[in-house]
């Protein structure tokens, strides 16, 4: 579904991501973890298509295409998804109208009629219980004045609506509580299906324990140092990043 | 409205200005050029009784002696007044006897722009009086607004049938003698709208003018006047559009608002003027003069206004508040872009006590343009406990594009209270980014995002001009960013 192959990336003449790899499956849970300022969201807004990085080097495909050849909003109506790990403000723009928006233009790139008022009602309220949010809260305007939890979880709701293909989310669990934690969770895990997959960024490995991946990824320095299963998260938990961060600029002094 | 949206957005994607084509209609002209034959001329033209020529006259004669204003904050070439022609009317038997008899060009040019003269056509209710250049050429549901006792007809016809009404309130709230457009204005003023909605009556349907410039080198100098008696109701909607020219053309109006007591008037408008090229050439010159007197205690005047066309618009609506308990209110989206100018506000004037305004004013710039507030809020001395609350935010597309903010505070009273609020921002990368990401591209994301800006300025519209006036604000900004 995604194939990665060697890319770099900078920004402001900065190198931040000096040859990533990476191959995720459908079906696959993939988690990225690392210390803060390795490159997590570097390689997340990358993938998304954000113009303020520069990729140097490399290839993506994504689904048999050219992922870099992609406008941003074609990767999103392609099937990719990005959970903000800053999600922003649109004043004025209430949820339900944006999602409706974002949920028809990807009908149309798709050939497909828009949805009607009645069909999208109904599809909201099945998402709305998947991760628990309120009807008031996508009434107002889309993250303005919403709590970092009611922020995450309304990036949960709009994945949920928008059914993509493989979905990467930055640092979700970051600033919730842990019955937060649990519903944002349960929320990926009831999407999971064997036809996508999902790339989930994380700083502890306490997400984890709730969304089970397949494979576990260390990015240090704009590279993957480490991969393996769960039970290297379990590993880093113990030892901290440290004896990673020590045993890699040690290979490569 | 949330309907509507998608296929808004649909919309912003293609067109440019839509209404630039022009009708191929003979018209009767007066000759080029502004003298005291012009106005005598265009009294003859509609037959006018002697006291409307003399009260032209006397407007000319002032306006000989005055100046054009030079304070706006805009910049045009000197517009040479002799040069324009200041009468045109659309040869057909002026005011047809009923609706079926309107030129079928007149109808169709109406019906390209969205406006129905066939009154079994109108879905809602809302009564049109349309006018072309300078004439009105029909004016829809007026037998059904007269079983009410609701007076809703051209100025020309006005003159003839209700000269009694005319006279006493023409001029009243805006004096010819106010300033230089006005005066003009007076002097040659070839049509508008006349709108009578007597004592107690709520007025059954919404009334609009839709304006229409279409032939080239005239000025169009309308005059509209509302007069609502004590506990009356009116909405009044007004919209207008013009073909694409690369000459300047120069309209300059007045519109005049009576509320008397707990008289309400809520007066719309969606100005879509062409607005010159992406070059700055050619476009309307806007200015305007608009003003309300809330003559009885506890009336009411709100003025609502989506500006996104003229090259240049020149215009504060504003309220007397005279009544005791009276309520202004300004509700405003102002766009510019490319090389458009705009200085634009209100004037809340308290003479009463306990009287109440509210500005809500939302400017948007993008490209090279400039866009101004300005408004004034007065509190003479008897105008105890005087409220006023202002809220200006500008919103900037790029940064070649101005907002500027020029709010004047007079109080004379201290126990007023006067509030300003004033932001400014610009549309993040950040916000457009999410939206890509969302499989939203930048031109709908742009439009998405301003009109959640302008929100609380569009929900005062009516349900029907909201609507347009979305779509109005996404072509408006079309290109401007990415
Ligand atoms: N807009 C930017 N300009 C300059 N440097 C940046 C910018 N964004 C990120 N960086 C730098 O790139 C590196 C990786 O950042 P980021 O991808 O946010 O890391 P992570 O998500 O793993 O914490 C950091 O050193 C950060 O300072
Ligand atoms: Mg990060």
């Amino acid at each position: 579904m995604l194939k990665i192959n060697n890319l770099q990336a900078s920004i402001e003449e900065k190198e931040i991501l000096k040859g990533i790899n990476l191959d995720i499956k459908p079906g696959e849970i993939h988690a990225i973890m690392g210390p803060n300022g390795s490159g997590k969201s570097t390689l997340a807004s990358v993938l998304a298509g954000r113009a303020d990085y520069e990729v140097t080097e490399g290839t993506v495909e994504f689904m048999g295409k050219d992922l870099l050849e992609l406008s941003p909003e074609d990767r999103a109506k392609e099937g990719l998804f990005l959970a903000f790990q800053y999600p922003v403000e649109i004043p004025g723009v209430s949820t339900t109208n944006f999602i409706k928006s974002a949920v028809n233009e990807k009908r149309k790139y798709l050939g497909l009629e828009p949805l009607d008022a009645a069909q999208f009602l109904r599809n909201m309220k099945e998402k709305m219980k998947l991760v628990e949010i309120d009807q008031s809260l996508l009434s107002r305007s889309l993250n303005e004045g919403f709590s970092g939890g009611e922020k995450k979880r309304n990036e949960i709701f709009q994945m949920a609506m928008l059914d993509p293909k493989l979905a990467i989310l930055d640092e979700t669990d970051s600033g919730l509580d842990i019955d937060a934690l649990r519903i944002v969770a349960n929320g990926v895990n009831q999407l999971r299906t064997k036809d996508n997959a999902f790339l989930v960024v994380t700083h502890y490995q306490r997400l984890l324990d709730y969304i089970v991946p397949d494979f576990v990824h260390v990015l240090y320095k704009g590279r993957i140092v480490r991969s393996g299963t769960k039970e290297l998260a379990k590993e880093l938990e113990v030892k901290g990043y440290d004896f990673i961060k020590a045993e890699v600029d040690q290979e490569m002094a | 409205m949330h309907e509507e949206n998608d296929d808004i957005l649909e919309q912003v994607t293609s067109s440019e200005y839509k209404y630039g084509f022009v009708t191929d209609i003979e018209a009767d002209e007066a000759p080029r050029g502004l003298s005291e034959d012009t106005v005598r001329f265009i009294s003859a033209k509609k037959n006018e009784p002697a006291w409307m020529l003399a009260y032209r006259l006397k407007a000319y004669k002032h306006w000989l002696t005055m100046e054009e204003p030079k304070w706006p904050n805009v910049e045009y070439p000197p517009i040479n007044y002799q040069d324009i022609i200041y009468y045109s009317a659309p040869k057909q038997k002026i005011a047809p006897d009923s609706l079926d008899d309107i030129d079928p060009e007149l109808r169709k040019t109406f019906e390209k722009l969205g406006i129905s003269l066939n009154e079994q056509k109108r879905l809602s209710g809302v009564a049109v009086d349309a006018v072309i250049d300078s004439v009105s050429v029909a004016t829809t549901f007026k037998e059904e607004l007269s079983k009410v006792g609701v007076i809703f007809c051209s100025m020309s016809e006005a003159i003839q049938e209700h000269p009694e009404l005319i006279q006493k309130y023409l001029g009243s709230v805006v004096p010819a003698t106010d300033n230089y457009f006005t005066a003009l204005n007076s002097a040659v003023f070839s049509d508008g709208s006349f709108c009578f909605i007597p004592k107690g009556v709520r007025c059954p349907m919404e009334l609009s003018t839709y304006f229409r410039i279409n032939a080239a080198n005239t000025g169009q100098f309308e005059r509209t006047l509302i007069v609502a008696e004590d506990e009356a109701y009116v909405s009044y909607l007004e919209g207008c559009t013009a073909p694409m020219r690369d000459e300047n053309q120069l309209h300059a109006a007045v519109v005049e608002i009576v509320a008397m007591e707990k008289a309400e008037v809520k007066y719309s408008t969606v100005q879509n003027w062409y607005p010159g090229d992406k070059e700055g050439k050619g476009g309307i010159f806007n200015f305007v003069t608009k003003r309300g007197i809330c003559s009885g205690a506890h009336a009411k005047i709100s003025w609502t206004q989506v500006e996104t066309g003229s090259s240049i618009t020149w215009k504060y609506p504003s309220v007397i508040l005279k009544g005791d308990y009276s309520i202004g209110e300004f509700y405003s989206v102002a766009v510019t872009n490319n090389f458009q100018q705009a200085d634009t506000g209100t004037k809340m004037i308290h003479l009463g006590k306990n009287t109440k305004s509210r500005i809500v004013s939302k400017g948007i710039s993008a490209g090279k343009s400039q866009n101004s507030y300005r408004g004034l809020v007065s509190v003479a001395k008897n105008a105890g406990n005087a409220r006023n609350f202002s809220q200006c935010d500008s919103l900037l597309l790029g940064d070649k594009c101005g907002a500027h903010t020029f709010p004047y505070i007079e109080v004379k009273n201290n126990t007023a209270v006067v509030e300003h609020e004033a932001t400014t921002s610009k549309i993040g990368e950040d916000q457009i980014f999410y939206c890509n990401q969302r499989g939203i591209d930048t031109e709908t994301a742009v439009a998405l995002i301003v009109n959640g800006f302008a929100k609380e300025v569009m929900n005062q519209l009516p349900m029907e001009f909201a609507v347009e006036a979305q779509k109005l604000l996404a072509i408006s900004l079309e290109g401007s960013v990415g």
